[in-house]
């Protein structure tokens, strides 16, 4: 993972425990209390929290401006930072930004296209993509140095992170691959895409730790606990890259309706355990889509609680 | 080359209806083999605007011809003798060529006739798809001959999403056993030979007189 830098998530990472990450989503609105109230929720139960950026291209309060709330509150979030929407005049301006507040980590993602998303006639920038922001970021951090070679003496501390999905096409040995190539961009911990497929889960880990790679990038895996079988029909059929294998939805709906959020979140924790013994795996990414306040039991229940208090 | 689609009837009628002497001119190069601006979609359009002003009662002369290419002044010039008799030409060329004519007639009320879309191939007939965004500095040799700028929908240099290009780019580079190209990380694009640049331009002294 190389470079230190005063993130309270690499610190939790590298102190052996099991380190606990979530996220919220800033609403389509001014509101910026929503952020406040969704920060509370969790942020006992976390080490730190990932604000959005537009996610699914659907636009809404800036992630910058969230994580700096949350920062203000004492809370140590993961500033999203998609490439669809802005070039890298404005991805380093926001990093510069972000940095001067405090903000010690960053997830590098290129960002779903503007197609899915409430505007779809806009322009997409894509001037750099995941792998070239997270390169861009060490070397503003490492160097001092901007893209255009401007070099500059306060540099941003950015514990730099991706995302990674194991069950996108064509093969799991590409999709390591491509872990692969971020690791080699500068990206030191990646947080998974929703893990339903166990069994596609564990072979992506054993290619991994068969190639080294979870000796230089700390894997997060990635855990969305099911509302109800609608969610799980939704995700199986209609959520591009998400893998979600039969005898999941078959469980869910296998129980009453009023009962159906309970399995869902009884599924959640049984994946939780099951994966806390996979080798490689440096915590857990939980997003409780909308659904924010069902964190803490699931971090209680999952025996991730209460979370180790760390020297600062 | 360059694929295009012939502009729809009413949306060329709108634009001529106040003319009654119009020239329909295609161009023989990328947009006849793409069947949207040849003489043969030319002759199809002015016959369909002759029957517009015969329903509308109005008197209207409208004629066709074709020119090699629109893109270059000579075959331009040739149309010289006959433009003022002419108050609206309707060029079926691509956008190059609608804006080359309106150069070189600067008096004349040019319209274009078709819509420009993309540098493609006929994948098979009928069935024209992008390959080429122009950008400017090819960068094939790295890709497996497949482009991540024209053919990832985002543009990815160091893709894959799906569904995309970079799936195609894994599996040649995995045929050629060039796979190493793959992990290695790209250094951001210089885009300035493409779009983001400004209009292009291409100099070729060894072709200058």
């Amino acid at each position: 993972m190389s470079a230190e830098t005063p993130s309270k998530l690499q610190k939790m990472i590298q102190s052996g425990n099991f380190a606990v990450t979530s996220e919220v989503g800033p609403p389509r609105s001014a509101d910026g209390h929503e952020i406040e109230h969704k920060g509370h929720l969790i942020k006992n139960h976390v080490d730190a929290i990932n604000v959005t950026d537009n996610q699914t291209s659907v636009c809404r309060l800036c992630s910058l401006a969230s994580v700096i709330r949350l920062k203000l509150m004492g809370l140590e979030p993961v500033l999203q930072m998609t490439t669809r929407d802005r070039n890298r005049i404005a991805l380093q301006s926001d990093v510069l930004g972000a940095a001067s507040f405090g903000i010690n980590n960053i997830l590098c993602l290129t960002g779903d296209h503007q197609i899915f998303g409430d505007h779809p006639k806009a322009v997409n920038v894509f001037d750099l993509d995941s792998i070239q922001l997270a390169a861009t970021v060490r070397m503003m951090r490492d160097e001092g140095k901007l893209l255009g070679g401007w070099e500059f003496e306060v540099r941003p501390q950015m514990f730099i992170g991706a995302a990674v999905n194991p069950f996108a096409g064509p093969n799991v040995e590409m999709r390591v691959a491509r872990m692969a190539k971020k690791v080699a961009a500068g990206v030191q911990f990646v947080q998974t895409q929703c893990i339903y497929n166990m069994e596609k889960f564990k072979l992506f880990m054993k290619m991994t730790v068969d190639r080294g790679l979870h000796e230089k990038v700390a894997v997060l895996a990635g855990i969305t606990p099911m509302k109800n079988v609608g969610m799980a029909r939704y995700m199986a059929k209609r959520v591009p890259g998400m893998d979600v294998p039969d005898d999941i939805v078959k469980r869910i709906g296998g129980v009453p309706k009023e009962k159906q959020s309970e399995e869902g979140i009884n599924l959640a924790i049984e994946q939780i355990e099951e994966i806390k013994g996979i080798e490689g795996i440096k915590g857990f990414h939980v997003m409780a889509i909308e659904w924010e306040q069902m964190v803490p039991p699931i971090v209680e229940r999952s025996g991730l609680y209460p979370r180790p208090q760390l020297a600062e | 080359m360059i694929k295009a689609v012939g502009k729809p009837l009413e949306e060329i009628i709108d634009m001529v209806k106040d003319f009654q002497r119009v020239l329909v001119v295609a161009c023989d190069g990328c947009v006849t083999v793409c069947e949207a601006g040849g003489l043969k979609e030319a002759k199809v359009l002015s016959a369909a605007l002759r029957l517009y002003y015969n329903q509308a009662g109005q008197q209207a002369q409208v004629d066709d011809t074709t020119l090699t290419r629109q893109c270059e002044p000579e075959y331009l010039a040739q149309l010289s003798d006959r433009m003022d008799g002419y108050d609206a030409v309707v060029s079926m060329a691509c956008g190059c060529g609608v804006q080359f004519m309106a150069e070189n007639y600067d008096k004349k009320i040019i319209f274009p006739g078709v819509d420009t879309c993309f540098l493609g191939v006929n994948e098979e007939r009928g069935i024209f798809t992008e390959r080429c965004q122009a950008c400017g500095r090819c960068i094939l040799a790295d890709t497996g001959g497949i482009c991540p700028i024209a053919r990832c929908s985002k543009r990815m240099l160091n893709g894959p999403d799906t569904p995309c290009g970079w799936e195609l780019i894994y599996n040649r580079l995995k045929t050629l056993g060039q796979l190493d190209r793959f992990e290695k990380p790209v250094e951001p694009k210089d885009w300035t030979t493409s779009r983001d640049g400004g209009p292009r331009k291409i100099v070729r002294e060894d072709l200058r007189v």
